[in-house]
């Protein structure tokens, strides 16, 4: 135990300021956001539609101290019913489709889809024409945001979770009020 | 009726890998199996490929390791419904390379289990879409619907099943588990795998050799270098090509920063699967250390184009020596602490002693290989064995562990770092001089050849025969995971549901590399 907390001490704090702001403000300005739509921290659930696997090792350093998403007030969640997001590896294999659809279908609205790395984005090497594979995500499902790179670098990531969050036309912004709006005519 | 080794004529392939060819008749090919798997060879690799348009027919390639060298046949059959010996007798690890083969080819192994492996739903029972005469119009069709899998079931008094995935809880590869229980008990698990199946191989079809060395590298991220390392030695092979040694040294270099990434972050996986999630933060932040080196030095913090066929991309500038140099200090300093907490953490140890055994008599009849081997006490590396260039410098290859269980899967982790580090420094502080890169002539037409290294996880083959214009008429990539994938099922047995995740995490199969 005292070796861990040496090591701990020794360690002291790695964590990195959001990329692309001022860090306190934008710090408190997400968690704002986050608050103001969700209520809580956002629950992301990640889905592998058919990646080469390279893109999962960037979303894992996510969560290294360095980019320390949790204290963003984000967090990876196990069940797409606990989520608000969907981080979305592709490109979409034929026979990961059905999965994709109904890990969608399962997220309670609102929800957002981020579609991370090249293959996702547009087929990449893989290409959109194989008798296996169905190319981009959003040829399956809806997406909001779009993450280019193979694999896009964790600092590229956040910048699309915020920006997906963040866009002033979110959405997750239209799609509160078109729920809200549908439970009125319903009242 | 026997048949040895030497009553074949056998052809040593040109290139860096101690490979022998030989077209053998499929009786000849069951022949040589019983023979070489009596002197205890183990299967590698199985694949098969149409050559009708060549007038050839259809042909049934098998890789076979010696320790010391490679053995490499092509078996051919000209029936419309081709027939091969079932190998699956004698290795049981052809039994899914089989099965898959007859997925993508309609190839036949008698006796065999003829369940699919790779097909689910993307194309027809009768379609095959590694047959040239493959209709595309099922390219653009829609997925069929998909078929129920023909599970083994369990009965008996309280059994029961466990489905798992494909989705599974954390950030990994899509899979499906299938868990027969009692109480927390498992008694059996049987995976399905080929969710990712994107027709990787079909893509390969017609690609310059250029074009698809970048392939090559994302057939499994985590094994990027080892891939395209694999990839380049088989194009190199074709060409007569001799790679500059510094060049050689490079490639070593990014390949053992591909072994420390990914073994950092397994210890910090499985310590996390353990209960103790202080060591995924060490771990992930020393491999977040080690990737931003990489960007410093290379430009990404993953290195998936940096081999090319007759070189590197990339010269190492004279500032990155002391960075790289630094760096390697550092975390075998901060690995050496973290080391001694793992071993000493009595929470950990407990967890990790004499869960998922895999023994040493169990290994070597499954015909695992890599790490996961290496830690059921097989001594087996082909950068020592196969004294592939520039390894064949340097005394590596003797981690070993004897357990077979998840304590001893992390002791060879531990132990591989060691041993990559001191690789890492040896060549640096050797660097040859000299060119990175030479231009790859014209390609032999029509011959096959073959690449490999050991990449972290284990064995990385690459098959590969161009045609005449220099496109590409078959690559096939071939994971170690093909031949570890079984052996998980096994390691799992009578341990509890709960220890899953951790077992798992202590093998780290790819799930990409074998749907292809």
């Amino acid at each position: 135990m005292w070796k861990i907390l040496k090591q701990i001490v020794r360690t002291g704090l790695v964590t990195e300021p959001a990329p692309n702001a001022e860090p306190r403000l934008l710090e408190h300005a997400l968690h704002a956001d986050i608050h103001r739509l969700f209520g809580r921290a956002l629950c992301i659930r990640q889905v592998d539609a058919g990646s080469c696997n390279g893109c999962e090792l960037e979303i894992h350093a996510l969560s290294n101290a360095y980019y320390n998403l949790e204290g963003l007030g984000i967090k990876f969640v196990a069940s797409p019913r606990h989520a608000d997001a969907l981080l979305v590896t592709g490109p979409v294999s034929k026979h990961m489709a059905d999965a994709l659809r109904r890990t969608y279908e399962a997220t309670p609205e609102p929800k957002l889809v981020i579609a991370v790395g090249d293959c996702a984005a547009c087929g990449g090497v893989f290409g959109e024409d194989s008798y296996a594979g169905l190319g981009r995500i959003a040829n399956v499902i809806p997406v909001d945001v779009t993450v280019p790179g193979c694999p896009p670098t964790p600092t590229a990531l956040l910048q699309g979770i915020l920006a997906a969050l963040q866009s002033p036309t979110s959405r997750v912004d239209k799609r509160s009020a078109s729920t809200y709006q549908k439970t009125e005519d319903r009242g | 009726m026997q048949l040895n080794e030497s009553d074949l004529s056998w052809r040593s392939l040109p290139g860096t890998l101690p490979v022998r060819h030989a077209v053998v008749s499929r009786e000849q090919l069951l022949l040589l199996c019983r023979d070489v798997a009596g002197r205890g060879a183990r299967l590698v690799s199985l694949w098969g490929e149409d050559r009708r348009a060549a007038g050839v027919g259809y042909v049934l390639v098998v890789v076979l390791d010696l320790t010391s060298r490679l053995l490499l046949t092509e078996s051919i059959s000209r029936s419309p419904n081709p027939g091969f010996p079932d190998l699956s007798q004698l290795f049981p690890s052809a039994g899914r390379m089989q099965r898959a083969t007859h997925d993508l080819l309609g190839f036949n192994f008698l006796g065999a289990d003829a369940r699919p492996w790779l097909r689910h739903s993307a194309w027809a029972k009768d379609a095959y879409p590694l047959r040239h005469d493959f209709v595309a119009a099922a390219v653009s069709a829609p997925p069929l619907p998909t078929e129920i899998y023909p599970f083994v079931r369990v009965e008996g008094d309280g059994a029961h099943e466990i489905a798992v995935g494909p989705v599974h809880a954390g950030t990994i590869e899509p899979g499906h588990f299938r868990f027969s229980v009692v109480g927390e008990k498992v008694l059996r698990l049987e995976q399905q795998l080929g969710y990712t199946h994107k027709g990787i191989e079909k893509r390969f079809e017609g690609l310059s050799v250029q074009q698809g060395s970048k392939l090559a590298a994302r057939v499994s991220g985590d094994s990027a270098v080892a891939y395209a390392w694999a990839y380049a030695m088989a194009v190199e092979s074709l060409t007569d090509t001799q790679v500059p040694a510094r060049a050689l040294a490079l490639r070593a270099l990014l390949l053992e920063r591909e072994r420390l990434a990914n073994h950092l972050g397994d210890l910090g996986g499985i310590g996390n699967d353990a209960g103790l999630s202080f060591g995924l933060a060490q771990f992930s932040r020393l491999k977040e250390d080690l990737l931003r080196v990489n960007a410093t030095v290379w430009g990404a913090r993953y290195l998936f184009d940096e081999i090319l066929p007759g070189g590197v991309a990339t010269d190492l500038a004279p500032t990155a020596l002391p960075i790289l140099l630094d760096s390697l200090a550092a975390m075998a300093a901060e690995v050496a602490v973290l080391q001694d907490i793992y071993d000493n953490h009595a929470g950990l140890q407990d967890r990790f002693h004499g869960a998922g055994v895999l023994s040493a008599k169990l290994a070597r009849q499954l015909g695992v290989v890599g790490l996961a081997a290496r830690a059921s006490g097989q001594a087996q590396d082909w950068r020592a064995a196969l004294e592939i260039p520039p390894y064949d410098g340097f005394a590596i290859g003797s981690v070993l562990a004897e357990g077979g269980d998840v304590a001893a899967r992390v002791a060879v982790r531990f132990d591989e770092i060691a041993e990559s580090l001191q690789v890492c420094r040896g060549l640096l502080t050797d660097l040859p001089s000299g060119e990175i890169s030479v231009a790859v002539g014209k390609t032999r037409a029509d011959e096959l050849a073959v690449g490999g290294i050991e990449g972290w996880r284990g064995p990385i083959l690459v098959g590969l025969r161009v045609a005449a214009d220099g496109r590409i008429a078959r690559c096939h990539p071939h994971d170690p995971s093909w031949l570890n994938w079984p052996a998980l099922e096994h390691a799992i047995i009578d341990n509890i549901v709960p220890d899953f995740p951790l077992i798992n995490k202590s093998f780290n199969l790819s799930y990409s590399g074998q749907d292809l």
